[in-house]
């Protein structure tokens, strides 16, 4: 018998790097013991000593855990280095689920789908689980010696050729912990790189108000959003906050007047979907409106052209400003000019009402040594490589090789580095670049601290030891100093302390328990324009950006064939810039607009892609010579996407990697090697037909209505309030009164669920959220390609051109579509289809008026899927949920059945936390209360469009929005009596009245 | 009596021409199986058909070990061949029992020369038909779920689901059909028994036959017994495939929640029994020389109720369509409009020209009489009726409520392998009994010999000339 020790030595774990989570080979017997037992020591002994004092084993259980009952512990995780409170539940030990904390402002309760990912990343048997050196497998005290023989030098030198590359980072410690060391090595030099960071918006507050600065916005209090190629509902530290502050202005019941977004868009996103009146406009025809706004608005800005091709629309848009100065704002893109950053904050100074729907903060992140931002401080650093003044690069996570922009040639610069370490949770394309990769410790394994987009502090705190014996950022920087390290915790604690007034300790407990350190949101900047000169617009007029219908075919010679178009980078809505490739949940996460899985697409409008002679399916080859190097080519696939500018190809990035780990490799195409540092966010290229196939894994093939309008009812806000009960209008969209069996009474618990159309962004959290909470497996690009995709509830996408849903404003008619968005979970029908034809009673009613399936006894006749008109339905085709691989054991939520192949699935209601509720309840000999049971998607919903309750309860939330006059029942006439039924939307254009 | 014999194309159907005699019918029909070589064609079909059986136990164990997944289904189409394989089996099924029990009940003298044949298609089918719906589920070995036994945990059927009468109706219908068609071929099985000369033979013989001696007690008992059986199957004849079709009738999906389905279904479970008796018959009668004991006229009669209960089918096909448009219900205009014009029409089209315009040729005689011609056209028949429970099933399943669930069906080389590997096994079967039992029943054709030539038949050498094209060595 090994002892634990000798299991969990480097060579069994590298062997557990091989096992995938999708496609785990069949493993020989041995081997699977192995690993078991690998997994087993791993998950029970720990590794790492140091963390044994905090994280105590559960040989001798702690008196307070009750076994079965889940522990919720508050941290926080990082949105681009900023935090978003979390509260993780632990099962025995095991992280299994991420809630928001909702004390935290960044969260409110709600989540990123990232986070909900999060935990199938800690758990990923491919994450990296040892340290290499060269590619051998090396050991820390190995690494330990190398830095140390190193260090007289380095200092003797002042840190010359000391080299630090970070991704940006709010975290206190890590500064202080940089500031230490920056002041025993004063010429170190520090990068923060982020492929998805703008440095124009920095640079642009520079030019407001000369000083950078990040703006904190309050939705909530604006009565006209402006977005300018801007998408704030995703991907931004404050997004999630942001969508519940919009949103909480939109729900047309609540009286209080309901605000107009106005959204210019060059790549259609959710804030597009969401808006009132949507533009699609190539970035230099939304920097031109920009500075015409600045220009109606008396702004001192150089003179745009004046031809709008929407000048309707931006009459409009001009009209509304004037009409509620003082309540507006106007909300700049990431990939937009610094001065059209400037613009806004001018525009908003104006327009808005400073401190009240808009303040300025001074910068959380910290800020790279000698560098005018983000990609300038890479660039450095790699000038500084390619001169070979770099003696020893720590890279602080972040995958440089494969994310840095192509004409800077990071690889080949790293490779002049004598050393280099790589901390990273795994072996990318960066770790196999440098000469030491260090596993890194994920978020729920380590201590640590992180400002939120307001400054708020979180305290990070380990949930389980180090898996596959990582090691944190703040372990590696140690490395530098000479002193014997002290470890995360204490290094955190002594930060605090120096902050903290008296009764520390009982402050710390306090802080760790609300995720949160009291006043620490970062107060306003007093920030003064003094916008003075702005350069011309950035993006002029290139021949190469006119519309490919119009432009002429290139001209034969150096030029490559094909025809211009213009590249517009964006990062990817599920893996974002690749940090989340491996992470499967995710990747089955069909994105917003396309319902893409497992992939990335070229978004290309339908003229555009008729000129190139391409439609959905069709592969095209992008070629590129503009800048240094060769001639770069890539061939991607084609997604016809009507909202898309005419001309403009979307890539979206962080696809196409090589060493992203078994889920993430080879899936899609990588775009990074076209983007070029001058131009990080739109590019140009020449486009041709590839004369190629590609097969997109989609899980919704038909994106439009069919004219089945009654599905989504839409109503303007004036039609809205002449026909408030504008959804339930005909008798074909109300429930028939009559049946043949008599009702059943409920007199108990009467369990039901609004979703609200109006809240609904389509952000995906809500699957994610379910696929995380009820142990729902991923099948695979292949088995969605086949229509087997398992998700309980999905987000359908339709293209809508009804007189309601068309922007009366614009009257280009490119894309006057509309995508509306509606989650369908199970209807949980009172009359249930799926019950009937049932042969075993595998699905039947509960007092309760919950349509339960019974996994037992399903005999998989599918019946009740053909039966169900909504399709909400999931069959395990297959053997789905995997059991071959521990660590993916470990993630599942105990108290949810993991369902083998064969048998049906479909949404409960969160079953088990209902019969949680109601035991604690019963307990303490009282009904449950509303609010006790919120469902994983309810609780995820960043603006809250999904309500759960007791309709018995007449304190029920959901009992109010069932009494909205927008309530409808989906496809009512077929007499199901679903318990979920919706608010309709209602959208808010500015033409008052269409009749 | 006539002088001169009557042409054998000119008989009435079920008249044996003249010069037949019990001993020569009965040793022209035991003669297949006791004495005649098997030859090259047999043993290559049954080769064929053992390679093809063995596939499909292989492509059955590889679905038991894998999971239905292995299948084109998906979810919204989540029935896919398994299901049209099934009710296509059934279906055939129906035609054999209505030519054996329903044509008895209404003396219909002609059924007597294929109603053995007709019988064991029958059961065939009915075998490939019960194994679908076991073989379809996403945990087959727990079928047995659908019967009502005790259980501990007293748990029953859900009795309002179709598919638990559909349990019922295929087990009855297996039992039934099993009984009549031994208790038809118990006399046959005598003379086997007399007729057999190798002791083995002999002792098997003579076991299945339960002691039958012939006796005028026996004929009695076993003519009640048969009318009986054959009253329980003729009902049989129109509630399985009523059943059937209430598997999907019951369903709200648009194109399958129709009334018209019950005699829908059996008017196609008629045709296609008909059409694949005809492509058994043909063959078989060529084969085996039997050209003189399965007449045209016999041909003849059985195209005519092809083609009557085509026209059933036909006025449902119709009515269907109308009704779905003439109901105002968007649904349903929708899904008859994709049926016509959508992703399936293509092979909707071939289902119309094969089960409505292909056989419009049965309206003149030439044809009816025109064995290649029928032969020809059963063949398209089946591939029509298989064809019509694939759009029933899979097309209106494809687009159905909402229009982000749609998808779309297409099958995998296991769907095609066990269509094919069950229509191998099926004709595997009937090989086996054309060589190991009477095709042809012998002692109903004595009986029509009574019949036709009263007591003096069967007495050899009376009637002019004796014929027996092959007799024993």
């Amino acid at each position: 018998m090994k002892s634990p020790a000798d299991i969990a030595s480097p060579n069994v774990l590298t062997q557990m790097r091989g096992t995938d989570a999708l496609t785990a080979p069949q493993q020989e017997r041995r081997r699977v013991l192995g690993l078991m037992a690998a997994s087993a020591a791993l998950v029970g002994a720990g590794c790492s000593a140091p963390d044994e004092r905090y994280l105590v084993p559960y040989a001798e259980g702690p008196e307070q855990l009750l076994p079965g009952v889940p522990v919720l512990y508050a941290t926080a995780l990082a949105e681009r280095g900023y935090a978003i409170g979390a509260l993780v539940e632990t099962n025995d030990g095991r992280p299994t689920k991420v809630e928001g904390n909702p004390r935290h402002p960044a969260s409110l309760g709600s989540t990123t789908p990232q986070m909900q990912a999060s935990v199938l990343q800690l758990w990923d048997p491919a994450r990296s689980s040892v340290l290499l050196n060269r590619g051998q497998i090396g050991l820390w005290p190995q690494l330990q010696t190398a830095i140390e023989s190193q260090r007289a030098a380095l200092e003797q030198s002042a840190g010359a050729g000391l080299h630090i590359l970070m991704r940006p980072s709010t975290s206190p410690l890590l500064a202080s912990q940089l500031e230490r060391i920056r002041q025993r090595y004063p010429r170190l030099q520090i990068a923060v790189y982020d492929p998805l960071a703008s440095d124009s918006q920095p640079a642009g507050t520079q030019l407001a108000f000369g000083r950078a600065l990040e703006p904190l916005y309050h939705f909530d209090r604006v009565r006209v959003v402006v977005t300018l190629d801007a998408d704030f509902l995703q991907g931004q530290p404050g997004s999630v906050r942001y969508a519940r502050d919009l949103i909480s202005r939109r729900i047309p019941d609540r009286g209080a007047d309901m605000s107009r977004l106005y959204a210019v868009e060059s790549t259609p996103g959710l804030i597009g979907a969401l808006a009132d009146h949507r533009l699609s406009a190539r970035p230099d025809q939304i920097e031109a409106l920009a500075y015409r706004l600045a220009d109606a608005f008396a702004i001192a800005a150089p003179a745009a052209p004046a031809q709008s091709p929407a000048a309707r629309w931006e009459q409009g848009l001009l009209a509304d400003l004037r009409a509620h100065r003082g309540a507006c704002l106007v909300i700049p893109g990431d990939g937009m000019p610094p001065a059209v950053h400037a613009l806004a904050c001018a525009l908003n100074e104006q327009l808005g009402t400073p401190g009240v729907t808009h303040a300025y903060l001074e910068p959380l992140g910290y800020q790279p040594t000698s560098a005018a931002g983000s990609l300038d401080s890479l660039r450095m650093l790699t000038e500084a490589a390619s001169a070979g003044a770099v003696q020893l690069l720590l890279i602080l996570d972040g995958n440089p090789v494969y994310d840095a922009p192509a004409d800077l040639q990071f690889a080949s610069a790293l490779a002049r580095i004598p050393q280099s370490l790589h901390l990273s949770a795994y072996v990318d394309e960066t770790s196999a670049a440098c000469t030491w990769h260090i596993p890194a410790t994920h978020p729920f394994e380590q201590w640590g601290d992180l400002r939120a987009y307001d400054g708020t502090t979180s305290l990070i705190q380990p949930l389980i030891a180090p898996l596959y014996g990582g090691h944190s950022a703040h372990e590696l920087l140690d490395l530098l100093t000479p002193l014997q390290a002290s470890e995360d915790h204490a290094q955190l604690q002594a930060l605090w302390r120096s902050r903290a007034d008296a009764d520390f300790d009982q402050r710390w407990r306090g802080w760790l328990r609300a995720g949160l350190i009291d006043g620490t949101a970062a107060p306003a900047a007093s920030a003064r324009l003094q916008l003075t000169t702005l350069p011309a617009p950035q993006f002029a007029r290139s021949p190469e950006a006119q519309p490919v219908a119009t432009a002429p075919a290139a001209a034969v010679g150096s030029a490559p064939a094909g025809r211009a178009v213009q590249l517009i980078f964006a990062a990817d809505q599920s893996v974002r810039d690749g940090q989340w490739s491996n992470n499967a949940w995710l990747q089955e996460l069909p994105r917003s607009m396309s319902k893409l899985t497992w992939g990335n697409a070229a978004y290309v409008s339908p003229r555009t892609a008729a000129a190139l002679g391409v439609q959905t399916g069709d592969e095209i080859w992008l070629e590129q010579n503009e800048g240094s190097g060769l001639p770069r080519q890539l061939r991607v696939g084609v997604w016809v996407l009507p909202q898309q500018p005419d001309g403009c190809i979307t890539l979206p990035l962080g696809y196409g990697r090589t060493s992203a780990g078994p889920v993430g490799d080879g899936v899609g195409f990588d775009a990074y090697p076209l983007r070029l540092a001058a131009a990080p966010w739109y590019g140009q290229a020449h486009a041709r037909r590839a004369g190629t196939r590609w097969s997109p894994a989609l899980t919704q093939r038909d994106q439009t209505l069919h004219g089945r309008d009654e599905l989504l009812p839409l109503a303007t806000l004036g039609q809205f309030r002449r026909e408030p009960r504008f959804a339930t209008a005909s008798e074909d969209e109300r429930v028939p009164d009559h049946t043949l069996y008599p009702a059943y009474p409920y007199p108990g618990y009467k369990w039901a669920m609004t979703i609200d159309l109006n809240a609904c962004i389509g952000c995906n959290a809500c699957t994610i959220a379910c696929q995380a909470e009820n142990n729902i497996p991923v099948v695979g690009a292949e088995q969605v390609r086949l229509g087997r995709v398992m998700h309980w509830i999905r987000i359908d996408r339709y293209e809508d051109d009804r007189p309601e849903a068309v922007d009366p404003l614009d009257t280009a008619g490119s894309a006057r579509t509309r995508t509306l968005f509606q989650p369908v979970p199970c209807m949980q029908c009172e009359h249930a289809p799926c019950e009937e034809v049932c042969p075993v009673d595998a699905t039947v009613h509960d007092s309760q008026g919950l349509n339960l399936q019974i996994y037992n006894r399903c005999i998989g006749t599918r019946f009740c899927s053909n039966n169900c008109p909504y399709k909400v339905r999931r069959f395990n085709f297959l053997q789905y949920s995997n059991q071959s691989v521990e660590a993916l054991k470990a993630l599942q939520n105990p108290d949810v059945t993991v369902r083998r192949r064969g048998v049906m699935e479909k949404c409960t209601y969160c079953l088990q936390r209902i019969e949680r509720a109601r035991i604690a309840a019963e307990l303490e000999h009282r009904g449950v209360r509303d609010g006790e049971i919120v469902t994983a998607c309810q609780a995820v919903c960043p603006t809250q469009a999904i309500r759960f309750g007791n309709l018995n309860d007449p304190q029920a939330q959901v009992l109010m929005t069932k009494a909205s006059a927008r309530n409808y029942s989906l496809l009512a006439d077929l007499n199901t009596r679903p318990r979920t039924t919706y608010l309709a939307r209602v959208l808010n254009p500015a033409e008052p009245d269409r009749g | 009596m006539a002088d001169s014999p009557t042409p054998v194309a000119e008989l009435r159907a079920g008249d044996i021409p003249a010069g037949w005699s019990y001993r020569s019918l009965t040793e022209k029909i035991t003669y297949i199986v006791f004495y005649r070589r098997s030859r090259l064609p047999w043993f290559t079909g049954l080769a064929l058909c053992l390679l093809l059986s063995l596939m499909f136990c292989a492509a059955v164990g590889y679905l038991l070990f894998n999971g239905p997944g292995i299948w084109g289904i998906a979810i919204p189409v989540a029935w896919g061949y398994a299901i049209g394989n099934y009710v296509w089996w059934i279906g055939m099924a129906q035609g054999g029992t209505f030519i054996s029990a329903v044509l008895l009940l209404v003396s219909q003298t002609w059924r007597r020369s294929i109603n053995r044949s007709a019988e064991a298609m029958t059961l065939f089918a009915a075998v490939m038909a019960g194994l679908f719906p076991i073989l379809h589920l996403g945990r087959p070995w727990f079928f047995y779920w659908l019967a009502p036994y005790p259980n501990k945990m007293e748990l029953w059927p859900q009795w309002r689901s179709p598919l638990v009468w559909d349990f019922f109706a295929i087990a009855a219908y297996l039992l039934v059909s099993l009984m009549f068609w031994y208790a038809g071929l118990l006399p046959d099985l005598a003379s086997m028994r007399d007729r057999a000369r190798g002791r083995l033979t002999q002792v098997l013989f003579a076991l299945a036959a339960l002691g039958w001696r012939g006796e005028a007690r026996h004929w009695k008992r076993h003519q009640t017994a048969y009318l009986l059986v054959a009253g329980m199957a003729a009902p049989l004849v129109v509630s399985v495939h009523s059943v059937v079709s209430l598997d999907y009738a019951i369903g709200n999906t648009p194109g399958f929640h129709s009334t018209i389905f019950p005699p829908y279904f059996v008017a196609g479970a008629l045709f296609s029994g008909f059409a694949m008796v005809l492509t058994l018959l043909i063959p078989m009668r060529r084969f085996f020389h039997l050209e003189e004991l399965i007449t045209p006229a016999i041909i003849d009669n059985m195209a005519k109720v092809m083609f009557a209960v085509n026209w059933v089918l036909i006025y449902s096909y119709v009515a269907e369509t109308f009704t779905n448009f003439y109901s105002g219900d968007p649904y349903e205009r929708y899904m008859s409009l994709d049926r016509l014009t959508g992703l399936y029409a293509p092979v909707y089209w071939i289902q119309i020209f094969c089960n409505v315009i292909a056989t419009q040729v049965l309206w003149w005689r030439w044809a009816r009489r025109n064995l290649t011609v029928l032969f020809i056209l059963s063949l398209v028949i089946q591939l029509g009726m298989w064809i019509e429970r694939f759009i029933i099933t899979v097309q209106p399943l494809h687009r159905d409520f909402l229009p982000s669930a749609w998808g779309a069906f297409s099958p995998t080389r296991w769907d095609w392998l066990t269509l094919f590997g069950s229509c191998a096994f099926f004709v595997l079967l009937l090989l086996l009994f054309v060589r190991l039992l009477p095709a042809i029943s012998i002692h109903d054709l004595r009986g029509q010999l009574h019949e036709q030539y009263g007591s003096s038949a069967g007495k050899p050498g009376q009637q002019s000339g004796q014929r027996s094209a092959e007799q024993p060595t």
